[in-house]
């Protein structure tokens, strides 16, 4: 039976075009987690000792305990996939946002879906009311072998079924009735096996989330580390009731409130670096610049020095994604897919032109959290610098900001140049639907995604250069790893472009300094000159 | 034989040069962090510079109590009487083979235009470096001092400052030495202690 996160590299491969091989993932070698001690033993439960043919037959034994499970599922952005920013004014979540990868839900969402806590979400008919139809297994499987097939909504096979239909492929039934009975709570596998593969394949998106997570070794994340501390998502991503903190919508990029006390925290985001650590975290007895460094916490998040590089371990992340050259076909009259020498895809043309990169230095930018979204229908205009998916804001002034690592990912995407807004375009699907894998179709693609996304679409595509900003907060590297401090403080160093900030070894006052140099020159020459008369006239006498 | 007279006792000489080492290593590492150059690596140099800067500190403690144990913080009190003496010697009379104008005693070690350009450097040069390199070191500190809304940019600055006007004084400073009778005799005098008269 192919395991879950086999069957989300297989959904990653559909959209790739590429599909990765099981033993691609191999590395992700089972999690050796620390194994809690439950005080339940859910295999000696009566309701699960029977047979499940649905996800949502499963659910219905679940919530016959957990009364209140899935109506704290429904007010998540698990369930949901909506995010009402307040401060910003903005609705975002999933189902609103645009991102430059695969872009958007909408007509594809059958597709993306997949990776919904629920069953059955393929369009707007979708009942969120529904208790039944939240899916508690995909976080608290801990078998491994619950598995989504891309294109159900959202919907297990709980009985053996041909897929895609008339393939010939029969895809065989989970056997939900053991899934169920060894539920669990979640770890980096059901956290990872949607969020390691979003923008459609592993590592894509985020740069510092992919499969080497699974099971990391120390120099990739040195608090996930499977040999040490051996955390889980959950173990900064503290829940309650469901609701998992830490939000890119609203990041908390200074936290002011110090190391969480037990029972203290109320409405402290536990997933911050200070919330642990402090924000004077450095030790004299560890570190002789401890002081030094802790004066730098008023600056740099503490992700800027402890994560030097995202994309770290052995998984290459999308920096750029051209939507523009999609659509050329192979000699073969086909589409095609070329390859990089490390196997990675470069060329899709589903999908246009990829950059990858591993490894990847981030970028630095003052950041307070806020975050603005160009949302669909929001004025657009073709220029000199990139659309900005999302904004971030900061400054170096206004106390609320760190100076932060981000992914940046660039990339050109197609845009409606009459009506000046971008388009969500119908991609995933059979060649019946009209989607763009299949139909190279620009105009009809867009034209059937604006559509379902109720959006006024003039008929024209045209490309944007387009750049969304990802702040890096994983992957966290040992101490000795750490950026060192002639990494930034150097002419060209890391830090290069960040304003507002006096750096040593990096600023100077331009005028000052050519002015002492010459005086000091002129001095020199000063002295060289009496020097030299001194010896002229003494020959002379 | 040449009459000699001991100007410079042993402690006296022994804070001249180890200032002297310690203000030219300043200088080196205090540039290197500048971003002038690249020597040892900006963070060893800060390492370097730290240390240089508290053995200063410990250097001065001995040489402030020396001079007013000794009296010899009298040294230094100014005068203007024969400063255009001193000046005409050596933009003119230095050319011609003249002798110094100013008489070296133990209690009468420098000459006036010495004492001024000291008196410039006890006020000016050496309240930048040691106030803006002081808070450099406690960088941490200036809040609560309360001094929050200082800048590290104007405090840099004001020690870049400071160095420049240092190595201006260095540059000068050394090649007066050589304008005694000998162009060693100077810096013999400050090694033995005895200048020789002429």
């Amino acid at each position: 039976m192919l395991r879950m996160r086999s069957a989300v590299a297989i959904f990653a491969g559909a959209l790739l075009g590429a599909v990765l091989s099981v033993t691609n993932l191999a590395q992700a070698t089972v999690a050796r987690q620390t194994a809690p001690s439950p005080t339940a033993d859910h295999s000696k439960f009566k309701e699960l000792q029977k047979e499940f043919k649905s996800g949502p037959e499963v659910t219905k034994a679940c919530l016959s305990c957990h009364t209140e499970a899935a109506k704290q599922v429904h007010l998540t952005k698990h369930w949901t996939w909506e995010f009402i920013n307040t401060e910003k004014n903005q609705k975002l979540g999933k189902k609103n946002v645009l991102n430059n990868f695969c872009i958007s839900t909408g007509k594809n969402t059958p597709y993306c879906t997949t990776c919904h806590v629920g069953y059955g979400w393929k369009d707007d008919s979708f009942d969120f009311s529904s208790e039944a139809n939240v899916d508690c297994l995909v976080c608290h499987d801990t078998t491994l072998t619950y598995t989504k097939q891309p294109g159900l909504a959202g919907h297990v096979v709980g009985q053996d079924m041909e897929f895609p239909k008339g393939s010939g492929k029969i895809i065989k039934a989970l056997n939900l009735s053991n899934i169920a009975q060894n539920v669990g709570k979640s770890s980096r596998d059901t956290c990872g096996v949607c969020h390691f593969f979003g923008g459609g394949g592993d590592g894509v998106k985020h740069g510092d989330m992919d499969s080497s997570l699974y099971a990391p070794e120390k120099n990739v994340d040195v608090h996930m580390d499977v040999d040490g501390l051996n955390f889980v998502c959950a173990t900064c991503h503290q829940t309650s009731s469901h609701d998992i903190p830490g939000s890119r919508y609203t990041p908390t990029a200074k936290d002011k409130g110090g190391a969480h006390m037990r029972g203290k925290s109320e409405g402290q985001n536990p997933a911050t670096c200070v919330a642990c650590h402090d924000s004077k975290p450095h030790k004299d007895s560890k570190n002789k610049h401890a002081v030094r460094l802790n004066n730098h916490t008023e600056k740099l998040a503490c992700q800027t020095c402890h994560i030097p590089a995202f994309a770290r371990g052995g998984v290459a992340t999308k920096m750029n994604w051209d939507w523009s050259t999609a659509g050329q076909m192979g000699p073969d009259g086909k589409p095609m897919v070329k390859k990089d020498d490390h196997g990675h895809a470069i060329y899709d043309t589903r999908k246009g032109d990829f950059i990858l990169g591993e490894n990847v230095k981030p970028e630095y930018y003052w950041f307070n959290g806020g975050v603005t979204y160009t949302l669909l229908g929001d004025k657009i205009e073709k220029g000199d610098k990139p659309v900005g998916i999302n904004k971030i804001e900061g400054s170096p002034t206004d106390g609320k900001s760190l100076i932060w690592p981000f992914k940046v990912m660039r990339g050109k995407q197609p845009y409606d140049p009459e009506n000046h807004t971008l388009i969500t375009p119908h991609t995933a699907g059979p060649k019946s639907d009209g989607g763009y894998w299949t139909n190279f179709d620009w105009e009809r693609a867009a034209a059937q995604g604006m559509k379902d996304r109720g959006a006024p679409f003039s008929g024209k595509v045209d490309f944007i250069n387009t750049e969304m900003y990802w702040p890096v907060a994983h992957m966290v590297a040992t101490k000795d790893k750490s950026v060192g401090c002639n990494e930034c403080h150097a002419k060209d160093g890391r830090l290069n472009g960040v304003k507002g900030i006096y750096i040593p070894g990096r600023d100077a006052n331009p005028l000052i300094d050519k002015a002492a140099w010459l005086l000091a020159l002129l001095t020199l020459v000063g002295v060289l000159v009496h020097a030299a008369i001194r010896i002229f006239a003494s020959k002379k006498h | 034989m040449v009459e000699r007279v001991y100007i410079f006792k042993r402690f006296e000489r022994f804070w001249h040069w180890a200032q002297a080492a310690l203000i030219m290593f300043l200088l080196l590492t205090g540039f290197e962090i500048h971003g002038t150059y690249s020597n040892f690596g900006f963070e060893k140099a800060v390492e370097l510079h730290t240390i240089a800067a508290w053995s200063l500190v410990g250097l001065w403690t001995f040489a402030v109590f020396w001079h007013f144990t000794t009296g010899e913080w009298k040294q230094y009190i100014p005068t203007t009487k024969r400063v255009t003496e001193m000046v005409r010697f050596y933009t003119v009379g230095i050319f011609n083979g003249e002798a110094h104008p100013f008489k070296q005693t133990a209690l009468s070690k420098h000459n006036p235009l010495q004492r001024l350009a000291y008196l410039g450097v006890l006020l000016v040069m050496n309240p930048l470096i040691w106030i803006s390199g002081w808070f450099l070191l406690f960088y941490g500190s200036w809040a609560s001092w309360g001094f929050g809304d200082l800048t590290l940019e104007l405090v840099a600055t004001a020690h870049v400052l400071g160095a420049f006007m240092i190595l201006l004084f260095l540059i000068v400073h050394v090649y007066l030495t050589t304008t005694g009778h000998t162009p060693l005799a100077h810096i013999k005098a400050m090694i033995t202690g005895w200048e020789e008269k002429h």
